[in-house]
């Protein structure tokens, strides 16, 4: 009996516990998606593989998709750009997803532009610091530049903003900058794009990086944060566009062959206007409409 | 009369294989969350390669670096340090509501702790996150840090103290208060002498329920820590806790990177086991007959 009420109370302790194991069953299935339907019609069946800054955004896609298109089941899956390179080429994927445009070495594979994705440097509205080089940016995260005012600000300590790693802006800064992720000296390391934000509207000393959409948006609606240019060019979705912006890249579909079939129809679907609210979901820049 | 006996015999052993059915269900799924963490963890584990958490340089899994070390001494430090602060706190608002005050303060206090409770922790996070952390800031940045982290989760754990302590307290034996009365001892010689100590089985073991809160705690951590991977050195050191690890990176994680993300979890759930068996061991030998 006293064995019993010995487990008992282990077994009352571990329930703390076990919220987080759910938390990790639920994760654990996040990495291959599935977007089912009902009807069964025709049993087409895509498979989607690679970046897993695309993966988010091509299951929404292939949701809609599927809604209109009833016996058409997409699969997506995750795994980095190269995979989806990768298995494009191998055939084991019929559609690969890339956050980069292929290299020289790949030419021989179509890759379509869904979505442009851009970053830029945020700081705190109260700044004076009106632009930052990319050296200065780089001495800034590696720890050389400790105070403001050294690059023209006032007496205050840097608090440096970094990404959490595998996140794919975090990829995309450190390549931008010619980093690696154990150069940087970081203050605070942040989860997504809303808790960068909030971190460095409340931090007058603060810089970090975060998606231009989702910044753009939150600077648009009073939050006292400012989005320094780059290179020059300001950031704004109006300037990834026009693919002037130099943090940015596109998203991209790859394929082996010229697609054809309903593969084709899935791309020309992802690249039409149908899925532009998909896109701004998701903080990408959606190359669909018309420039103004 | 024998027929009805042996009914009642016989709805007691229903009655019994039903609960330890139960039981064995709850045991079933923990060996369950057991096993698929191991097999999840498995590549990094292998090998004895699992020696890397506690000697590799840092936490870059990208560059496979996969150093736990770090992430454990910052959950202790959270954990313990916001038990410190909230032990005495939750122990003397749960004396006062019991002995001390007036009913018509001590009812509203009582649910007001009880309110505590209640808030989810990602309001606490949101809380520190646009308050507590901008106003550590001003003393010393970056203002999300250890000591955010800890006055969030004391914050938090406080009413689980609270409510169990005095349900403790409020469950001995009234033969106890009157032969204290008997023996004229005053309030404040009675709780310390008398109350507490009969009472400390069922203290500790609320104090370990928060604690176990504590080192599970995720989301407000993950808003205030600053997350940082680094041994903490001082209260403003920003730190990383192991299960805001797991939130922050398991989305985005692929192979050695993701196991190692599930052995995080698994060490998680050994420092829990840790708790527990030390607890139990505390608890068994302050036996008194009053539990």
């Amino acid at each position: 009996m006293r064995l019993f009420s010995l487990f008992v109370k282990v077994t009352t302790a571990i329930g703390g516990s076990v919220g987080v194991a759910t938390f990790l069953v639920m994760l654990s299935g996040a990495t291959t998606f599935h977007a089912t339907t009902l009807h069964a019609k025709e049993n087409t069946r895509l498979v989607l593989t690679g970046s897993s800054t695309v993966a988010p955004l091509a299951l929404e896609m292939a949701k809609r998709f599927e809604k209109s298109h009833p016996g058409v089941r997409i699969d997506v899956q995750t795994g980095g750009s190269s995979r989806g390179v990768a298995d494009a080429r191998a055939g084991r994927a019929d559609i690969g997803m890339a956050s980069r445009s292929l290299k020289q070495s790949e030419s021989d594979l179509f890759s379509y532009t869904i979505a442009l994705d851009g970053i830029t440097i945020i700081l705190n509205k109260d700044n004076p610091v009106k632009t930052l080089s990319n050296d200065q940016i780089r001495n800034i995260y590696t720890g050389n530049i400790k105070n403001w005012n050294q690059v023209g600000g006032r007496d205050t300590r840097i608090t440096v903003v970094n990404k959490a790693e595998g996140r794919s802006t975090l990829e995309l800064f450190l390549h931008h900058l010619a980093l690696k992720n154990s150069d940087i000296k970081a203050s605070v390391v942040i989860g997504d794009n809303q808790q960068g934000i909030k971190t460095v509207s409340g931090n007058p000393g603060a810089i970090g990086y975060v998606s231009v959409g989702a910044a753009e948006f939150e600077a648009d609606y009073g939050t006292p944060i400012k989005l320094l240019p780059m290179g020059g060019v300001d950031a704004t979705v109006e300037t990834i566009k026009h693919r002037r912006f130099p943090l940015s890249r596109p998203l991209n579909f790859i394929t082996k062959q010229k697609p054809h079939g309903m593969i084709e129809k899935f791309i020309l679907f992802a690249q039409s206007t149908v899925v532009n609210d998909l896109i701004e979901e998701q903080y990408f820049v959606s190359l669909a409409v018309p420039l103004k | 009369m024998n027929k009805s006996v042996s009914q009642t015999k016989d709805i007691d052993w229903w009655f019994g294989m039903a609960l330890s059915l139960l039981m064995g269900v709850a045991a079933l799924l923990l060996l369950l969350i057991i096993v698929f963490l191991t097999n999840e963890a498995w590549p990094v584990l292998q090998g004895g390669s699992w020696a890397q958490f506690f000697n590799a340089d840092g936490w870059y899994p990208l560059e496979n670096k996969l150093g736990l070390l770090p992430m454990l001494w910052a959950t202790l430090a959270v954990s313990f340090g916001a038990l410190i602060l909230a032990l005495p706190l939750g122990l003397g608002s749960a004396i006062f509501i019991e002995y001390y005050a007036p009913k018509f303060i001590g009812k509203p206090f009582s649910s007001v702790v009880t309110l505590l409770a209640g808030i989810p922790s990602v309001v606490f996070g949101l809380w520190g996150l646009t308050k507590l952390v901008p106003l550590i800031n001003n003393i010393h940045p970056p203002g999300a840090s250890l000591l955010a982290a800890v006055l969030v989760l004391a914050l938090m754990i406080l009413p689980t103290i609270t409510l169990t302590s005095r349900s403790a307290l409020s469950s001995l034996p009234s033969h106890l208060l009157q032969n204290s009365a008997a023996l004229a001892l005053s309030k404040k010689s009675m709780i310390i002498g008398v109350l507490i100590p009969s009472a400390l089985r069922g203290i500790i073991g609320g104090v370990l329920l928060a604690l176990v809160r504590a080192v599970g705690e995720t989301m407000a951590v993950l808003m205030v820590a600053g997350n940082v991977v680094q041994t903490p050195t001082g209260l403003f050191d920003p730190v990383r806790v192991l299960t805001a690890n797991i939130a922050l990176e398991m989305a985005y994680a692929t192979d050695n990177h993701r196991a190692a993300l599930f052995a995080s979890g698994l060490l998680l759930m050994i420092l829990v086991f840790c708790v527990a068996w030390i607890a139990s061991r505390l608890s068994s030998g302050e036996t008194n007959g009053y539990d």
